[in-house]
């Protein structure tokens, strides 16, 4: 799964200078230059891998699930069960297999629109047996391209899977949301001669995101327990690195040999999805209390008479 | 080879019995539907004990987060913590290489670092963390009257707790605690794809499809079958826990009666 690895980390020179030896240094020293190692820069470098993931997923899902609201509640009626199939699909099956499904279908759709393109008098059949052959120019990415763009394109398949799965969440509670906002609002927009796409841009759309937030902040946390998945769609995350850090070393490979540390790696990645699922937590509710201040709903409510008393 | 031959031979390979090999070559729609469902014998084990076993200890943890003593709030509140915050993939793997090196210093351990029980207590601690806070909720929305009721008649301790809290606390929390089911259920095709390995390639639904998928590369025809038992296996839940919701709910008028409303989430 995992055919990309780093040369470049694994030689790039110690941080501190005493770390030229190993077994002549101390207890403390040791593990300084031990967490310092190439290697385990992959490692810290690849936390930042996940918070990217979740900062380009989280607004692609939130537009994902924006069309499929819209979809599902427009008056056009395919439109409208393409965007109901979407969220009820999604929701009635393991995410995991979607994202197992949606790398490879989506690699394969990928390079069968490009074959199309690319090679228009290609004879042969593009499924051979149990092998899916395209031309050579249609292959995603290029044969011949640099490293990089390969790891790019694994991070961007990924990014679009897991846009697809949580849209599809995303789209069900801003479904939930649009209904939500009152009947009597948008009769108002009607009555002052609005037309529909007028009063579902000017009244509806400001007004859902209040009824929609509780749900948003309850996907931003599924969504921030679903980055290890990552490891399944082959792209070199934390999980890919503590296992790999963690294994048993000897001495015949590592200069750092010790014994199999991987309980102490998943460990560290524990405390490290707690920390981040406290520090939101934290911070979606204040985003609510400032959300709610003011506004006609029983969190507003309770907030006014906790002032007036 | 026949689609009865196929079934005879690959239904039951999940627990080990039949063919031993699985097919290498020239596979089948038949194969494909015989052995992803023979996996589907593994999510039901799990899913199945795992909310059994979750049940009891969910409701012992739902009384402790909302029991005044602190001695027993706090562990309470810290076990729902630590579960619903940390990703269960996450979990999996650190309970793996907790049990092998539980097993490095006693081999009564031995046992738990094979899926069957060690994934199994994963997902039962879970289980119980998930449906823990969703009773406590439910604990916190008893309505006042109710328990002003039970002080009128005198009823304290356990009485009170039998008769006036449990049979609300349940009504209130069933639909949630569907979803939950539901979820539990979608959850574990996570099992061997976290450090449990499959032992002799006997997995779950997941592990034959990603097998068909990997052995094909056609993701087009394994998924959308195992789509398929899992939507099966969510509409029998469905089912079975309506009906429970049925009989909790019977006293009430008809028009009170709370309708489930299924939206599990997606991960954990």
């Amino acid at each position: 799964m995992h055919k990309y690895s780093h040369p470049d980390l694994a030689k790039r020179p110690a941080i501190f200078s005493f770390c030229t030896d190993p077994d002549t240094l101390g207890q403390f020293q040791w593990l300084a230059c031990y967490l310092t190692t190439g290697k385990h820069m992959g490692f810290y470098i690849s936390f930042g891998t996940v918070l990217l993931l979740l900062a380009v997923t989280a607004p692609t899902a939130l537009l994902f699930g924006f069309g499929g609201a819209s979809a599902a509640r427009s008056t056009f009626l395919p439109l409208r069960w393409f965007g109901k199939a979407y969220i009820a699909i999604v929701r009635g099956v393991p995410d995991i297999a979607f994202f197992l499904f949606f790398v490879i279908a989506l690699d394969q759709g990928i390079e069968w629109l490009r074959h199309q393109v690319k090679c228009p008098d290609w004879d042969q059949p593009i499924r051979q047996g149990n092998d899916f052959v395209v031309c050579a120019a249609a292959k995603m990415p290029l044969g011949n391209a640099p490293q990089w763009i390969h790891e790019v394109y694994g991070f961007g398949l990924a990014v679009v899977t897991f846009a697809i799965v949580f849209g599809a969440f995303a789209a069900n509670v801003m479904y939930g949301a649009m209904r939500a906002v009152p009947r009597a609002q948008l009769e108002t927009a009607e009555a002052y001669g609005m037309t529909p796409r007028q009063t579902f841009w000017r009244i509806l759309v400001p007004q859902m995101w209040v009824y929609a937030l509780p749900g948003l902040g309850n996907l931003w946390m599924v969504l921030i327990k679903a980055t290890p998945l990552l490891f399944l769609l082959g792209v070199e995350d934390i999980v890919y690195w503590a296992r790999e850090l963690g294994g048993a070393k000897t001495a015949r490979f590592t200069d750092y040999p010790h014994a199999d540390w991987r309980l102490w790696y998943f460990f560290v990645l524990l405390l490290f999805y707690l920390g981040f699922t406290r520090v939101s937590e934290i911070y979606l509710d204040r985003i609510m209390k400032k959300l709610t201040h003011g506004q006609a709903t029983t969190g507003g409510e309770a907030q006014r008479k906790g002032a007036a008393t | 080879m026949s689609c009865l031959q196929t079934i005879a031979d690959y239904s039951l390979r999940s627990l080990g019995m039949g063919e031993r090999l699985l097919p290498k070559s020239d596979f089948t729609l038949c194969q494909q539907f015989t052995l992803i469902g023979s996996g589907m014998l593994h999510n039901i084990y799990f899913g199945l004990l795992a909310l059994i076993a979750g049940f009891f200890l969910a409701v012992a943890l739902a009384v402790g987060k909302n029991s005044a003593n602190p001695l027993l709030r706090k562990p309470a509140e810290w076990t729902i913590f630590v579960f619903r915050g940390s990703p269960l993939f996450i979990q999996f793997f650190f309970a793996y290489f907790l049990f092998l090196s539980l097993k490095g210093v006693a081999p009564f351990f031995g046992p738990l670092t094979s899926a069957w029980l060690g994934a199994l207590v994963v997902l039962f601690l879970n289980t119980a963390a998930y449906s823990g806070e969703i009773f406590y909720g439910a604990l916190q929305s008893i309505p006042k009257g109710d328990l002003e009721a039970a002080d009128a008649y005198g009823l304290t301790g356990w009485p009170r707790f039998k008769r006036v809290i449990w049979p609300t606390m349940l009504r209130l929390a069933w639909p949630a605690y569907t979803n939950e089911a539901i979820f539990l259920f979608h959850a574990t095709a996570l099992v061997y794809f976290s450090g449990f390995p499959a032992f002799k390639q006997m997995g779950d639904a997941l592990y034959y499809a990603s097998y068909f998928a990997d052995k094909t590369f056609n993701p087009f025809i394994p998924y959308p079958i195992l789509a398929g038992y899992f939507i099966l296996l969510t509409l029998i839940v469905t089912g079975i826990f309506g009906l429970i919701n049925k009989r909790l709910n019977r006293h009430l008028p008809q028009n009170q009666r709370q309708k489930l409303r299924i939206r599990p989430r997606l991960i954990r």
